[in-house]
């Protein structure tokens, strides 16, 4: 007998969401496919900054198989992409981009000129025969250096971002220790295997506009759709496909998003979009690039007293969907798991000539973690105390609990961290990755030459946030169960997870769930999946919904069964008396049919065995996890390779654990990529330097660690019935901050590492600041 | 560039006669005029291998060959992996042991290691990684589908 019931929480089920995808039946963005369909191109800017003089399409235009070619005086009646309703911000509204660029381009893959032909490769033919008539302008490359204007009498400073509390000053003049760095995050993205892509399609019966290859938020995206194109929400619907990949970047609303609409409902037929990669490394969403200088000061016994961080983020050409977000987030995880009495940020928010920035898996927590930890790593040396020693003597305690980090700004949201036990965390990890062991076991092969060390992240996480998220299921005739979600599935096993909740609140038999997302003509609201919401948002929902479906299913076989309801227990889509099994039972399909519309048993009852539930919080649920890493340099070529990586994660409650462990596995090798080999470099003159995946180093196999997980469910989230918190994203916030530990502590220097990622070159050139290398 | 080609491709047994520019890659041709969707493109410079199909037996990027270059010859895709619908030990093991989570990537390490497999059943495992190495996957971390691929192997030993 399967596990059933409560037991179900937690189990390694394979998922339901392989069978299409192992058997070659997936159905991606490029494979779908609408009759008499038009391919669009998009025309990039080569330049990285510059005014557009002219732009001569006559030439595309003529070639047979094109249709039509656009630039921006083409849709002067579009306005620029929308911030998320969320997200507004008035002050920022001037950065917005255009669909196609209007008078200046301001990074290279900038769009300026869109082509619709019959067939892609003529399409991209046409694109060879405009000419662009660009004046350059002085490129602003970096967000420290001074800034510039992003148009006349606009400077490229959209913003200067703080969050306080408490008086920082007088405390740091007070200090018995003062630490001071000076450090920098690469420009990373989440660079998922599947590029974009978008299908516009005008249904004329209907006068609905349909966009495929959506992801990550089709409600949300909807609701910015609806305001740019003067739509009624019932007449713009969002479809999700399977999607190769997220990780914070893809399913943001962009601009070949909404062009596709457009020409879908200008020129009368359907269109379709397909990024290629070298688009994709130019277009999509970048994100990390910070540069940072914070202190912190200390008590004589070790205690932080205070934090300041001024840092520069380079937001690139443009501020897209989510405005200041990454920033902000930034600022408010700064303090991680320490109690820090008075603190002050302040952030520098400056539009660049570089692909735009926004999310990016664990935005602005990866950045901040680095900078925390490796301020704690620095004090740690200077008081002449153990690493984790530092640690302990601040981290927030579970008597502590629910802990507030309330800012003094007014309108900047309060975190409250909802539970935990960080100090029996570490206590768990040290102990189950034998640390001091390990400790030892390095020292004694650095005392043999080896250039190996060991470092530590201690980070709190965010999940869940926000506000409401519904979920509908339906039991049909023959048993099977449909759970209709407004979530999103990017690859992360959403499905499985769904329907994993579900069979164990319902007593459903798990291979006969669907999970339905990302369709908004199905649900007219959804949170999408987005900052690790969708276990706790949906499957909060989806565990309601359940429950009611359950009581309905127990009321109706009672009177089936001729037995009092509280004698009825569900397993395995079967009604049965609970203290006799081998009594007489009922199957869900039967019940369902008992209830479905004509039927004489129905009575007085609404037909069908079906419910609807919603999950409504006004708050987010922490999680929070330890990384440790091991490394080991060569001194010769720079080359530093993860000997092993250790993730301690407590998310409160795993709905599957083989799920869990994959995305803090996937998440911390994507880590290592951005500790490590990762970034989108430029030239002087704003060319990027990363545009295949020859030149931007994501990990392979034979570089990646075998990560070990300690996962702990000691803190379950008092937010939602079930204790569950996010998971997302824990297996990455931390990479950055323990790798450049451990490089201090294989290489003998603390705070040696002041830059990721942390390249063979910028390896070679710390061991040779320190006569080190070979 | 309006000439066109008449080849033959043979993908998993089955002939496809249609006519291609010289210029049309392999894998758009078994995709779009083959209606064969399961093999992927993820970067057409031949780095990440999800269009990796087996070609009279040999792993090969399918976006690094033009259509014509494959005239004539067997083909083997995800598509032909399984049996009816008994899944191949690849597949089989893959979804056990949670090797994929979005997928995109998935066609590509199958027929990569259906490919590697075949020809060294009892391939080492500093080879095997070496060998995997030239496919990338940005979900799993990987650790996974070297469980996966190992375990398909003992099961194809045993037959």
């Amino acid at each position: 007998m399967p596990p059933s019931g409560s037991e179900l929480l937690g189990q390694r089920l394979s998922r339901l969401e392989d069978p299409p995808l192992i058997t070659g039946k997936g159905r991606f963005a490029d494979d779908i496919n609408f009759p008499h369909q038009l391919h669009m191109r998009v025309m990039r800017s080569p330049l990285a900054h510059a005014e557009i003089t002219g732009i001569q399409t006559e030439q595309a235009a003529a070639l047979p198989g094109v249709v039509a070619v656009w630039t921006h005086d083409d849709i002067a009646d579009l306005g620029p992409i929308d911030f998320r309703a969320d997200k507004s911000a008035e002050e920022l509204k001037a950065f917005r981009q255009f669909c196609l660029a209007k008078d200046r381009v301001r990074y290279v893959g900038d769009p300026v000129a869109v082509i619709f032909a019959e067939d892609p490769y003529v399409a991209e033919d046409a694109e060879d025969l405009i000419t662009l008539d660009l004046v350059s302008l002085e490129i602003i490359a970096n967000a420290d250096q001074h800034p510039g204007e992003f148009q006349p009498g606009l400077s490229s400073e959209a913003g200067l971002l703080t969050h306080t509390f408490g008086d920082v000053k007088s405390t740091f003049e007070a200090a018995h220790l003062v630490v001071e760095v000076d450090l920098q995050t690469g420009r990373h993205s989440g660079v998922p295997l599947e590029t974009r892509g978008a299908i516009g399609v005008h249904n004329k019966t209907s006068d609905i506009l349909e966009l495929y290859g959506a992801a990550k938020i089709p409600h949300r995206n909807r609701e910015t759709l609806v305001r740019m194109l003067g739509r009624s929400p019932s007449k713009i619907h969002l479809h999700e496909g399977h999607t190769g990949g997220g990780f914070g970047i893809r399913g943001e609303l962009y601009p070949e998003d909404v062009l596709v609409l457009l020409a879908a409902e200008r020129l009368g037929r359907p269109i379709k979009w397909i990024e290629d990669r070298q688009e994709h490394m130019m277009a999509a969403n970048q994100g990390r690039n910070q540069h940072h200088k914070a202190r912190m000061a200390f008590d004589r016994d070790g205690k932080i007293l205070a934090m300041a961080d001024e840092f520069w983020h380079d937001q690139g050409g443009y501020v897209r969907t989510h405005g200041a977000n990454v920033p902000n987030r930034t600022m408010c995880m700064l303090t991680g798991a320490y109690k820090v009495p008075t603190f002050r940020a302040e952030c520098h928010f400056r539009l660049t000539n570089k692909t735009p920035a926004a999310t990016y898996r664990a935005p602005g927590r990866f950045e901040s973690t680095f900078v925390r930890e490796r301020m704690m790593d620095i004090a740690a040396e200077r008081f002449g105390v153990d690493r984790v020693e530092i640690r302990r003597r601040n981290l927030i305690g579970p008597e502590d609990m629910p802990f507030k980090v309330a800012f003094d700004e007014p309108g900047v949201e309060t975190l409250v961290f909802d539970s935990g036990d960080y100090p029996a965390l570490l206590n768990k990890a040290l102990k189950h990755f034998r640390w001091h062991e390990l400790e030892a076991e390095l020292k004694d092969r650095r005392r043999t030459g080896e250039l190996v060390g060991c470092g530590l992240g201690v980070f709190v996480e965010e999940s869940g946030k926000g506000p409401v998220d519904g979920a509908r299921i339906v039991v049909d005739t023959n048993g099977d169960v449909e759970v209709l979600t407004g979530g999103a599935s990017l690859g992360q096993g959403f499905e499985t997870t769904m329907g994993q909740i579900t069979a164990a609140a319902l007593g459903a038999d798990f291979r006969k769930i669907t999970v339905i997302h990302g369709q908004t003509d199905r649900i007219p609201y959804g949170i999408g999946a987005h900052a690790a919401r969708a276990t706790v948002m949906t499957g909060s929902a989806v565990n309601i919904a359940a429950l009611k479906v359950k009581d309905k299913a127990l009321e109706a076989a009672s009177e089936m069964l001729q037995m009092p309801a509280d004698r009825l227990d569900i397993e395995q889509n079967v009604v049965f008396v609970a203290d006799n099994p081998s009594g007489p039972s009922v199957t869900l399909g039967e019940v369902a049919k008992r209830l479905a519309p004509g039927s004489k048993f129905l009575g007085s009852r609404d037909p069908g065995l079906s419910a609807e539930g919603f999950h409504n919080t006004a708050e987010s649920a922490f999680p929070y996890g330890i990384h440790f890493a091991v490394v080991k340099i060569d001194g010769e070529t720079g080359h530093i390779a993860v000997e092993r990586f250790m993730v301690a994660y407590d998310v409160g409650r795993a709905v599957n654990h083989m799920l869990l462990e994959g995305q803090l596995v996937g998440g911390c090798v994507q880590g290592v990529g951005g500790a490590l080999f990762e970034e989108f470099s430029y030239s002087e003159t704003g060319e990027p330097l990363s545009v295949t995946l020859a030149d931007y180093l994501v990990p392979t196999m034979d570089c990646a660690p075998m990560v070990e997980c300690l996962v702990t469910e000691d803190a379950p989230s008092p937010t939602n019935l079930l204790g569950l918190k996010g998971g997302g994203e824990g297996g990455i916030n931390g990479v950055g901050a323990a790798i450049a530990g451990a490089i201090d502590n294989a290489i003998g220097k603390v705070g040696a590492v002041t830059q990721l990622p942390v390249t063979p070159q910028r390896m070679r050139k710390i061991l040779r600041d320190l006569n080190k290398s070979f | 560039m309006t000439e066109t080609h008449q080849i033959t491709l043979n993908i998993n047994g089955k002939d496809y006669q249609t006519s291609v520019e010289a210029r049309r890659t392999l894998v758009d041709v078994i995709r779009d005029q083959c209606g064969q969707t399961g093999t992927h493109v993820g970067c057409e410079h031949g780095v990440c291998g999800a269009c990796t199909i087996l070609l009279d037996g040999e792993p090969v990027r399918a976006c690094l060959m033009f259509g014509v270059q494959a005239d004539g010859k067997k083909i083997r895709t995800v598509e032909g992996l399984a049996t009816g619908d008994k899944l191949h030990p690849l597949q089989q093991a893959f979804t056990d042991h949670h090797a994929l989570q979005c997928g995109f990537c998935t066609p590509g390490f199958l027929m990569l290691a259906a490919g590697i497999l075949e020809k060294d059943p009892n391939i080492n495992h500093d080879d095997l990684i070496a060998a995997l190495s030239s496919n990338l996957c940005r979900c799993t971390g990987y650790a996974n589908i070297i469980t996966a691929v190992k375990v398909a192997a003992e099961k194809m030993r045993a037959g």
